[in-house]
């Protein structure tokens, strides 16, 4: 797996302009006023865009959410409760200047790594989640990453509980060498036990599910979720389209690509993710507690 | 053992007539029998598996084969399995959980094939799959990373009870010649890279992810392929021993933990 190229895609993908401030320096748009979309180029008011839950409206590409859109879209109301949320990440392999990168990157994205797990209820339905953000580091997988998904699954075996976890991910993540390799299997034992424990495991695919995650937890789920439009593989387009040597179709490694292949169960848009979870959870029998939202 | 850097086992791992599967299945195991096919797609030839003997013990062999020349390496795809070779392996390692044979991975791969067809039939779900069922496959497990072991492909024959290195063999997230071209926007600083991702087989057992260090001889295993084998060997005997004495819930609680403890971080 060249990790190296998987960065590649998402930037050849979705080009500069998935990053608003990029937007902003080229044709001078304010950052709050205006969307566009890095797939069709359709421009709306950031007002419009963020009413629709940040889907776009011509060609319905689900934008990414920070984890606290995510969180707040998707979760009842002050259910949540975070798990973990202390661990920081050491430099195992004295990658020159990871931890410089991943301090600053804490501070400009308000959160310690690339996950946050927690407990909560969705419509009433208890369960533990997780939830991937890719602008730290693209959601790459290292120790701490590993670690909470481990202990999340862990602590859902523990409380006899679901496990929703909304994956997006790079990848393994390069700068923690073989140990962020290992955090592969670390994840995936984890995900085994609490599936022979009986337990449920819901994963929702979001742009961009890609690498080492792909290839690990995020494949493992009992019923798999993907959102429209977004890109979910193992291999980096480029690396594909430098062994093959031709181009690849647009639509290749989509969701709706990964569902005709048969590993994706069903395409949920973002409006209706949190009744479709919640009827998951509701028909494998977990109980609704008070009224939900 | 000799103090060389990741660069020069780099060169050694390299070396076109560094022995193979092809070459260590047949001093290793007697009455090998090669099984084919995954029963849902077809046939990798990138991975080989079967069962033999290792002295007396019958046990099962999964090994990704780089070839000797070109020909064998394009059959068998320079050791970059499909999706359907890490489906065959989960297949023969049922296969030796249901009649009490050890499974033993070898492992020699620069990485899982990037193709269409791979992505098609679902290399990432292969991978997770070989993952998570190994690690409570209910037979001992034993790999030993030959060469190369690239990544997710190698790691998808490596959930294991132990894992040894020979003693010039690198293991790696990423590619030098990958890490190199993020680093620096330049994939010829593979050298520098080498280094950087602590890949050897000593940088290894320090992260407690290597559990024995095979020797090769002076060199390298290629001045004697022999030597090598035979090292390989009285290792295989040994941690078959030990692991068939060992109750099978202790190994499988042990197994999860060798990789439930990796990971640094403060909290």
């Amino acid at each position: 797996m060249a990790l190296e190229d998987l960065f590649k895609v998402v930037k050849e993908r979705f080009g500069a302009e998935q990053s608003s401030s990029a937007i902003e320096k080229e044709v001078e748009i304010p950052q709050d006023l205006l969307f566009k979309c890095p797939r069709c180029s359709t421009v709306i008011y950031n007002e419009e865009f963020e009413r629709a839950m940040k889907v776009c409206p011509k060609c319905g590409y689900h934008a990414r959410l920070t984890w606290k859109e995510r969180l707040d879209m998707t979760v009842d109301k002050g259910s949540f409760k975070e798990l973990d949320e202390s661990l920081r990440s050491l430099n195992p392999i004295g990658f020159p200047k990871y931890e410089e990168k991943v301090e600053k990157l804490s501070e400009q994205v308000g959160m310690n790594d690339a996950i946050k797990t927690g407990v909560c209820t969705i419509r009433g339905y208890r369960c533990v989640i997780g939830i991937m953000d890719s602008h730290f580091m693209m959601a790459s997988m290292g120790s701490v990453v590993g670690e909470k998904i481990a202990r999340a699954f862990e602590y859902a075996i523990e409380h006899k509980l679901p496990v929703v976890m909304f994956t997006a991910s790079g990848g393994a993540r390069m700068q923690e060498g073989i140990i962020s390799l290992m955090q592969m299997a670390k994840t995936s034992g984890a995900v085994k036990r609490h599936s022979d424990a009986g337990g449920l495991y819901i994963t929702v695919m979001t742009d961009p599910t890609t690498g080492g995650v792909t290839a690990s937890f995020a494949s493992l789920g009992d019923v798999i979720l993907a959102e429209p439009k977004v890109l979910i593989g193992f291999a980096g387009r480029r690396v594909i389209q430098d062994t093959i040597r031709q181009r690849l179709p647009d639509d290749f490694q989509s969701a709706e690509f990964q569902q005709d292949c048969g590993f994706v169960d069903m395409i949920v848009e973002r409006g209706m993710m949190r009744k479709r979870i919640s009827n998951i959870l509701k028909i494998h029998g977990f109980p609704k507690e008070g009224t939900g939202r | 053992m000799s103090k060389l850097t990741a660069c020069e086992r780099l060169e050694i791992i390299r070396h076109k007539d560094r022995p193979t599967v092809n070459d260590y299945i047949p001093a290793l195991f007697t009455r090998f029998m090669e099984f084919h096919g995954d029963r849902l797609y077809g046939d990798d030839a990138a991975i080989i598996g079967g069962i033999g003997y290792l002295s007396e013990t019958p046990v099962t062999v999964i090994a990704q084969v780089k070839g000797r020349n070109l020909e064998e390496n394009k059959r068998s795809n320079f050791s970059m399995p499909h999706p359907e070779g890490y489906r065959k392996a989960l297949r023969l390692a049922r296969q030796a959980e249901k009649f009490h044979r050890p499974v033993i991975c070898l492992v020699d791969t620069p990485g899982a094939f990037c193709g269409i067809e791979a992505e098609e039939r679902g290399q990432g779900e292969a991978i997770a799959k070989n993952l998570a069922e190994f690690m409570t496959l209910k037979t001992p497990v034993i790999s030993v990373v030959l060469g190369e072991g690239g990544s997710g492909g190698a790691l998808a024959l490596a959930v294991c009870d132990e894992l040894a290195m020979l003693e010039n063999a690198l293991y790696s997230v990423i590619s030098p010649r990958g890490a190199a071209s993020i680093l620096w926007k330049d994939g010829t600083k593979e050298k520098e890279a080498c280094e950087v991702l602590k890949i050897t087989a000593e940088n290894l057992s320090d992260f407690g992810v290597c559990d024995r260090i095979i020797p090769e001889p002076e060199g390298g295993a290629h001045l004697s392929k022999d030597i090598t084998a035979d090292n390989i060997y009285e290792y295989l005997v040994d941690a078959v021993y030990r692991m068939k004495n060992t109750d099978i819930d202790t190994l499988l609680e042990q197994r999860y933990h060798k990789f439930r403890k990796i990971g640094m971080f403060t909290e």
